[in-house]
């Protein structure tokens, strides 16, 4: 039995700084640091549900699924926009501290949940959903080729961790940020859509491609490995062709 | 019974002419010409012929006798000021937070760009090669006074 002895599982300590902020009680966010054992297989999200299981209930994030499907806790964490479910804290620098906090350029309610609001209504300003005038009996077909042109940006969880990545839409929340456009682009270059047009005109807006200024921060950022800026790219030269 | 939905969202409105695209599409053009003109500029100007020493007064006034360098240096002069403005204008859409101070630097940005674009390009075709009562070793090979 000896030899057959498992390895014990390695642990180790790493510290948490996280941006805390609690509307009823504080003027400004401020730094809180914990100290957390954690396993080599662990996430961050497993960090911050040691901190409010065991040693802080008051700690606020947003989670749903917790495996990188639905985009509820898209945070930054050491500067970089990510998602804590899909980022393992081996693969951090752990002889330093990490840093986690919320999301940059949307209003923040409570530690690291921001008011997405902002962010929705831009999504929603793109009108995203099929617009087909047909009414087919059977399912609209579609050919592998037009399925494949906009397949990319069929993968988008709306998590924001690109828009919020986006140095234009800190400044000025009035850009429609790359998730819109990414979301735009998945319905103009759709074959079966009849809205194109719709979707180029809206944004071809003072707010609308022309402020990307192609800093690839989006394209960095997005968990799903989407080619945001690439996306935003080809909606320019859609406006610019007239069509898609 | 069946349910009517409504259209779910109204068109956007726009309000005025949007020079967004125009202003995207300038940069893209504007900005080869540029390493174009402004690298011939500087070959032509300080490399070709006796280099840097060659520029004087009369060097300046030989080019500027010629239609050819005349379109050449308003091309550059006009696309370079208009471009940069533009680049300054969309930095300080991307950093101003307040309105009132927006619309007052790109005022002034523009009115700068405006007087600048106004005495080069006076410069340019107003500009006597033969100045009178000049001395003459400084004034180009052409001009009456310099035999």
């Amino acid at each position: 039995m000896a030899n057959e002895a498992i390895a014990e599982v390695t642990s180790f300590k790493v510290t948490l700084f996280i941006r805390r902020f609690d509307p009823e009680v504080d003027q400004e966010p401020k730094w809180v640091d914990y100290d957390v054992e954690m396993y080599g297989t662990d996430r961050v999200l497993d960090a911050l549900h040691k901190v409010k299981w065991e040693l802080d209930g008051s700690l606020t994030f947003r989670r749903s699924c917790a495996h990188g499907v639905c985009g509820s806790d898209a945070m930054r964490i050491n500067g970089r926009n990510r998602l804590a479910c899909k980022t393992l804290i081996k693969d951090l620098d752990i002889t330093q501290p990490i840093y986690i906090e919320p999301i940059k350029g949307l209003p923040v309610e409570k530690d690291l949940i921001v008011d997405m609001n902002p962010f929705y209504q831009a999504y929603k300003d793109v009108n995203p959903f099929l617009i087909a005038s047909d009414k087919p009996a059977k399912e609209r077909l579609q050919s592998p080729e037009d399925r494949a042109r906009y397949d990319d940006t069929t993968k988008c969880i709306l998590c924001a961790a690109c828009t919020t990545s986006c140095p234009v839409f800190w400044t000025d929340g009035q850009y429609f940020g790359p998730a819109a456009i990414v979301n735009a682009h998945r319905f103009i270059f759709d074959s079966r859509d009849e809205a194109a047009q719709v979707r180029l005109d809206i944004l071809n807006d003072k707010e609308g491609v022309w402020r990307c200024r192609t800093t690839f921060n989006c394209t960095e950022a997005c968990p799903r490995g989407i080619e945001v800026t690439k996306a935003i790219a080809e909606v320019k030269q859609a406006i610019l062709r007239g069509r898609p | 019974m069946s349910v009517v939905i409504e259209t779910p969202n109204s068109p956007r409105t726009r309000k005025g002419a949007n020079w967004e695209k125009y202003g995207w599409l300038f940069m893209r053009v504007s900005g080869p010409l540029l390493v174009v003109l402004v690298f011939t500029h500087l070959v032509v100007n300080l490399v070709l012929g006796d280099g840097i020493k060659a520029i004087d007064f009369a060097f300046v006034a030989g080019k500027w006798a010629d239609p050819f360098w005349q379109v050449w240096d308003l091309a550059m002069l006009w696309l370079a000021m208009i471009h940069g403005t533009n680049g300054m204008r969309t930095i300080v859409n991307d950093y101003t937070e307040k309105v009132k101070v927006r619309k007052a630097l790109i005022t002034s940005l523009w009115a700068v760009c405006g007087l600048l674009i106004l005495l080069g390009t006076l410069v340019i075709f107003t500009f006597d090669p033969c100045p009178a009562g000049a001395a003459a070793e400084l004034l180009p090979s052409f001009c009456p006074a310099s035999n």
